[in-house]
């Protein structure tokens, strides 16, 4: 008992000391905007890692937890698009510039870094918005992706059915 | 004295993590989670015969499926192109397990039904399992002859059940296997050449050559044929060409049988010997219930 407090206590202790934060809470969605209907999709199961003292973040998402409308649509999302039984996971790995962890309330940030999507990775810079507030930090961005720059590849019979860009929207709170 | 020595690894333990880079760290808190197989076959049938898989939950299927006359009937039969046989069907998953689904043919002018559900489901994560297996229990009934023209034909003797019991792998994300042990059981038959009970093994795979496109094949063996049985084992080849909500299945086959009772005990062709009919399924699938 007292070795499992002094554990949970070391797990604390740790993260003060790097002052990395664990998302409490993490979503990422993406939408598509097509000629025959519009495709959303959450995740609620992603995961992220920030170091205040650094501004390095990180985000990890599995593939196949991308909640859809129609069941159809998730099997060929996966199966068709994200190949996710040999690219399970999306990343992003990177460092947010220019915050200022005392101020309260919103701001504008950007951030530079790696995302990986179908095991190909691309250098990016998205913008977003950082909230510090007294006991927890959320992040908010939208960004567009090329589903060319990721090798995702549109099948021939299903071009009208999925946009060439699609809208990615994340938010996590630490 | 442990105590602190265990509290020293730890911390010697964390700062080995937290010197790793942030995604390590990532994958080390991720929750271990559970993925199914999907797409084990693309649709519910593998060409004649039931496949493994199940529709998700609020989505009905409907399907199409014909079968032509056989190609070596000649030019004066246009290789068979002036003979139909025709089965409409409709198929709703329940849950993403449990479904149900009913069709017409015209052969003998039967109506269907059957229910079906996935028992195991192949899975990776912090459940392994090497299986899919998909019990499925149908009823049919010959509505011809009519009864006020044949009124010694009771409803009894019209009826006929099968159960299938379809365990599948798939083995690799362009290959998948399903072997299907499966009894029918018809009320009326001719004791001469028929038996009331059949007990067949179906062999199904199938195999993606692009992300659209698969080939796939199937066998019935009968197990007990009848010793002056004129029937043969129904097996068949086929394109599968997947377009977004659609399944077209192209198909070759022996049988004109569009469900289980006249595949497996009523299939009269014989493959090698040319009595092949050329057939399609199309299936158009609607979400009935969204989840959002």
């Amino acid at each position: 008992m007292r070795l499992s407090l002094c554990i949970i206590l070391l797990f604390v202790a740790e993260s003060l000391i790097a002052q990395r934060y664990k998302s409490e809470e993490g979503s990422i969605t993406f939408f598509s905007d097509a000629s025959i209907e519009d495709i959303t999709a959450t995740n609620t199961k992603a995961i992220s890692i920030f170091d205040v003292s650094s501004g390095e973040v990180a985000f990890l998402v599995t593939i196949n937890d991308f909640d859809f409308d129609k069941s159809l649509m998730k099997e060929h999302f996966n199966e068709k698009y994200m190949e996710s039984d040999k690219y399970p996971k999306a990343t992003f790995k990177g460092r947010i510039m220019d915050y200022d962890s005392k101020v309260k309330g919103d701001q504008e940030v950007t951030a530079k870094g790696e995302l990986t999507i179908h095991g190909q990775t691309k250098s990016i810079n998205v913008t977003g918005v950082i909230s510090f507030n007294d006991n927890r930090i959320t992040m908010d961005s939208s960004f567009m992706v090329e589903l060319e720059d990721f090798n995702v590849k549109i099948p021939k019979l299903l071009w009208q059915n999925i946009a060439e860009r699609v809208e990615v929207t994340i938010k996590f709170i630490y | 004295m442990r105590n602190y020595l265990l509290v020293i690894l730890c911390i010697v333990f964390f700062n080995a993590i937290a010197q790793d880079d942030l995604i390590s760290a990532l994958e080390l808190q991720e929750e271990p989670g559970i993925t199914y197989s999907i797409q084990t076959f693309k649709g519910t049938r593998v060409i004649n015969g039931q496949s493994v898989e199940t529709k998700g939950k609020g989505e009905l299927e409907f399907i199409f499926s014909h079968r032509f006359g056989r190609i070596n009937s000649g030019s004066y039969n246009f290789w068979g192109l002036d003979d139909a046989f025709v089965r409409l069907g409709l198929e709703y998953g329940i849950t993403d397990r449990l479904g149900v689904g009913i069709g017409r043919s015209s052969t003998d002018k039967t109506f269907d039904g059957f229910i079906r559900y996935k028992v195991l489901r192949q899975s990776t994560g912090s459940v392994n399992m090497p299986f899919t297996i998909t019990a499925i229990s149908s009823g049919f009934v010959k509505t011809s002859p009519r009864a006020k023209d044949n009124p010694q034909f009771s409803m009894i003797d019209r009826l006929a059940y099968s159960l299938e019991l379809v365990m599948a792998r798939k083995i690799n994300s362009n290959f998948s296997l399903q072997i299907t042990p499966l009894m029918v059981h018809r009320n009326a038959v001719n004791q001469f050449d028929e038996n009331n009970d059949d007990l067949a093994l179906g062999l199904g795979g199938r195999h993606k050559i692009t992300r659209s496109l698969s080939i796939t094949g199937e066998y019935f063996y009968r197990l007990n044929p009848h010793a002056n049985s004129s029937r043969s084992d129904a097996m068949g080849l086929g394109l599968d060409i997947e377009t977004g909500g659609h399944v077209f299945q192209l198909i070759f086959t022996n049988s004109l049988g569009l469900f289980t009772r006249s595949v497996v005990s009523e299939t009269l062709g014989d493959f090698f010997d040319g009595d092949i009919h050329f057939g399609f399924n199309i299936s158009r699938n609607f979400q009935l219930i969204h989840k959002k």
